[in-house]
């Protein structure tokens, strides 16, 4: 039989044929070629943070080989030092150096720990990820939730509310409200812990993913993970508080704005319910801005998240951070910036996908 | 011309001008939260240029040391409670004023003073002027701020100035970028075009007609960045890189009176109020002028 080329009937066949592409069918033509294109933008990017990272380090005042001899060094052990830590040839090679190191993983070694930095960034970005990871969640469900919330609710007592609290929280500083609520519930009630990631007595889950919310629930330790999840309430709190105030502020007036729009008119008179277009036609709009919005406080929630390990005793890169750069330690200040910088881009790149998952009209290009 | 017709000419030529400044205003008091802003932030300005007048302890802002009276809670005569060295915290919060209000300037307008400049050069000028400009502030501002900041004073070494310094290099970025932007905007402009067909030169193009209609946005951002940058400025000081004791700067005080917790109080508290208050200030001021001057940036 002669099979010939011909389009489906009508009939079952048809639907399939005349049924919209999805969401991947529609952007896996541009979208693999986009994430390439902007991989290495990153990679450009990465490099001029390495830059000026170098740069900065080395615009240090003060020998940093003297530094790390201590003040009884002589001479001769200052270029001992020098010597081993590559310090004394032409800025351009130790560049070079750097680079070639960072590719293989070598971030140089920390002055004050004595190890390498590679090893004490393993030990704490685990922590840090997992408390901005639980901040930024904390931080996006709740502001949207909000922003909803007092958008449709407008000008009511709830409304009113909401909005102190969203005004007045991105003016708070973060280490400070971590001092106060620490002195509140912490000290005064006793409701819950003061710092850490878990009590002194508490032995951590095995290590999987060293998340140990995620660990304990794996292991099935109920205990552990409830300990965890005390300890980590309030550095996430008072992380995400700033970032709640202004996603909601923005969710809000991105509602309000969409609201408005003719076509929820034409909704309400088709009789959809009021959840149903708030939810899937309003909220999809005004979660354009938003998204933005999380992008960008994603960003100042890693710089927070110094101020509020410290406040916390949460054993982060965070807190290994500031405590090298208060002992003049160059070497972990760089790698934590690349390490958090290359962090925020990748969460950059995640929100530009997220605009091609909202809106249909975008097309990678 | 005798003074009188000099003034009445000038005032002439303003008209526009102040009507629009006149409506500026009438439309900023319509709102209250903005008025508040303008309220804090007048306070603020206020307390910090006459300080030294209404403070009660004046040497104890830097440097005396009363260990009879240290650590003592708030009463009538030190109203914020006292130090660890017997200081009144009222003083030093007041006199903290100043130091953050000199910070945010300084830091405001270093950035400006860098930021605005390249953006403007980068939004008129094009072409690969343009993208090294703007890829050399995105390697910047991919960089989270406050550890930027750290960074750079880590390599600098802890103190006021090098903090100021670092948390310049933090804000320019963000100058550039938006000036670039509304350059690129009005750069497609008639009223550009126009000038430039007439053969008016481009720096008279630049100072006088892109840059006076950048500055509503600038206005607007450097509102909310006074608040940040204070704020910035004060977490510096509190993790030890910034402000250093004596300085009344209030997240050094903080930073400070932490050890004290949680019986003594007031020296966590005081300080860390005052930062608030003045950054909600900064910030409705800024709210309120972006819904006169520029709605459009708001989505």
């Amino acid at each position: 039989m002669i099979e010939v080329d011909r389009p489906p009937r009508e009939g079952p066949d048809s639907c399939r044929e005349a049924a919209p592409p999805s969401f991947f069918q529609r952007k896996k033509k541009g979208m693999k070629r986009f994430i390439i294109k902007r991989f290495l933008l990153m990679g450009v990017t990465l490099l001029g943070l390495t830059i000026v990272v170098f740069i900065v380090s080395r615009v240090a005042p003060g020998d940093p080989a003297r530094l790390a001899a201590g003040p009884d060094a002589t001479e001769e052990m200052v270029q001992v030092i020098s010597k081993e830590f590559g310090l004394d040839q032409p800025l351009v090679i130790q560049y070079g150096k750097y680079i070639r190191g960072l590719v293989q993983g070598n971030f140089g070694r920390s002055i004050r720990t004595r190890h390498e930095v590679w090893d004490d960034i393993k030990t704490f970005l685990p922590a840090t990820i997992e408390l901005v990871l639980i901040s930024i969640c904390l931080a996006t469900f709740l502001g949207i939730l909000f922003g909803v919330l007092s958008a449709v609710y407008r000008d009511t007592w709830i409304d009113h509310i909401l909005r102190f609290f969203t005004v007045t929280g991105v003016a708070v500083p973060m280490f400070w409200l971590g001092i106060m609520l620490q002195l509140l519930l912490a000290a005064k009630f006793h409701f819950l812990p003061i710092g850490g990631r878990l009590d002194t007595i508490v032995t951590p889950p095995e290590a999987i993913t060293r998340f140990f919310l995620i660990d304990s629930l794996v292991t099935g330790n109920g205990k552990v993970f409830f300990n965890a999840l005390a300890h980590i309430l309030l550095p996430a709190v008072v992380l995400s508080f700033p970032a709640l105030a202004s996603i909601a502020r923005i969710n809000r007036a991105e509602m309000l704005e969409v609201l408005h729009r003719d076509f929820i008119l034409n909704e309400k008179a088709q009789g959809i319910s009021k959840g149903l277009i708030i939810r899937k036609y309003a909220l999809k709009n005004a979660l354009i801005p938003t998204l933005t919005m999380i992008g960008l406080r994603y960003g100042w929630m890693l710089g927070g998240t110094i101020v509020v390990e410290m406040v916390f005793d949460w054993p982060g890169i965070g807190n290994y951070a500031v405590a090298a750069a208060v002992y003049s330690d160059f070497q972990p200040v760089m790698a934590v910036t690349v390490v958090l910088g290359l962090n925020f881009m990748i969460a950059n790149l995640l929100v530009d996908l997220g605009y091609g998952y909202l809106d249909p009209r975008v097309r990678y290009e | 011309m005798e003074l009188g017709a000099m003034i009445k000419t000038w005032k002439e030529e303003r008209e526009s001008q102040v009507r629009s400044l006149k409506l500026t205003a009438y439309t900023l008091s319509r709102s209250p939260l903005s008025v508040i802003g303008f309220i804090l932030v007048s306070l603020f300005l206020v307390i910090a240029l006459v300080g030294p007048l209404i403070i009660t302890h004046p040497e104890d802002v830097t440097g005396a040391v009363h260990m009879d009276r240290k650590l003592q809670p708030p009463s009538e005569s030190y109203p914020f409670g006292t130090d660890e060295m017997g200081r009144d915290l009222y003083s030093r919060v007041v006199m903290g004023t100043r130091i953050s209000l000199q910070i945010g300037l300084i830091i405001i307008f270093v950035a400006m003073g860098i930021g605005i400049p390249l953006g403007i050069t980068a939004g008129y000028v094009g072409g690969w002027v343009n993208e090294i400009i703007m890829r050399i502030t995105d390697v910047f501002l991919s960089i989270p701020g406050l550890l930027l900041a750290l960074a750079i004073v880590g390599a600098l070494g802890p103190g006021i100035t090098n903090a100021m310094i670092a948390l310049s290099i933090v804000w320019w970025p963000g100058y550039v970028r938006l000036v670039q932007g509304k350059t690129l905007a009005l750069r497609e402009e008639a009223f550009v075009e126009a000038a430039k067909s007439l053969g008016v030169s481009r720096l008279r193009i630049i100072f006088g007609h892109l840059l006076p209609n950048c500055t509503s946005p600038i206005m607007v951002k450097a509102s909310m960045d006074m608040g940040m940058a204070i704020l910035f400025a004060a977490s510096l000081g509190f993790i030890g890189v910034g402000a250093q004791p004596p300085e009344p700067e209030w997240g050094a005080i903080i930073s400070v009176g932490r050890n004290y917790l949680p019986e003594r109080w007031w020296m966590a508290t005081f300080p860390g109020l005052a930062i608030l208050v003045t950054v909600l200030g900064f910030n409705l001021l800024g709210d309120g002028l972006r819904d006169v001057l520029d709605p459009q940036s708001r989505g």
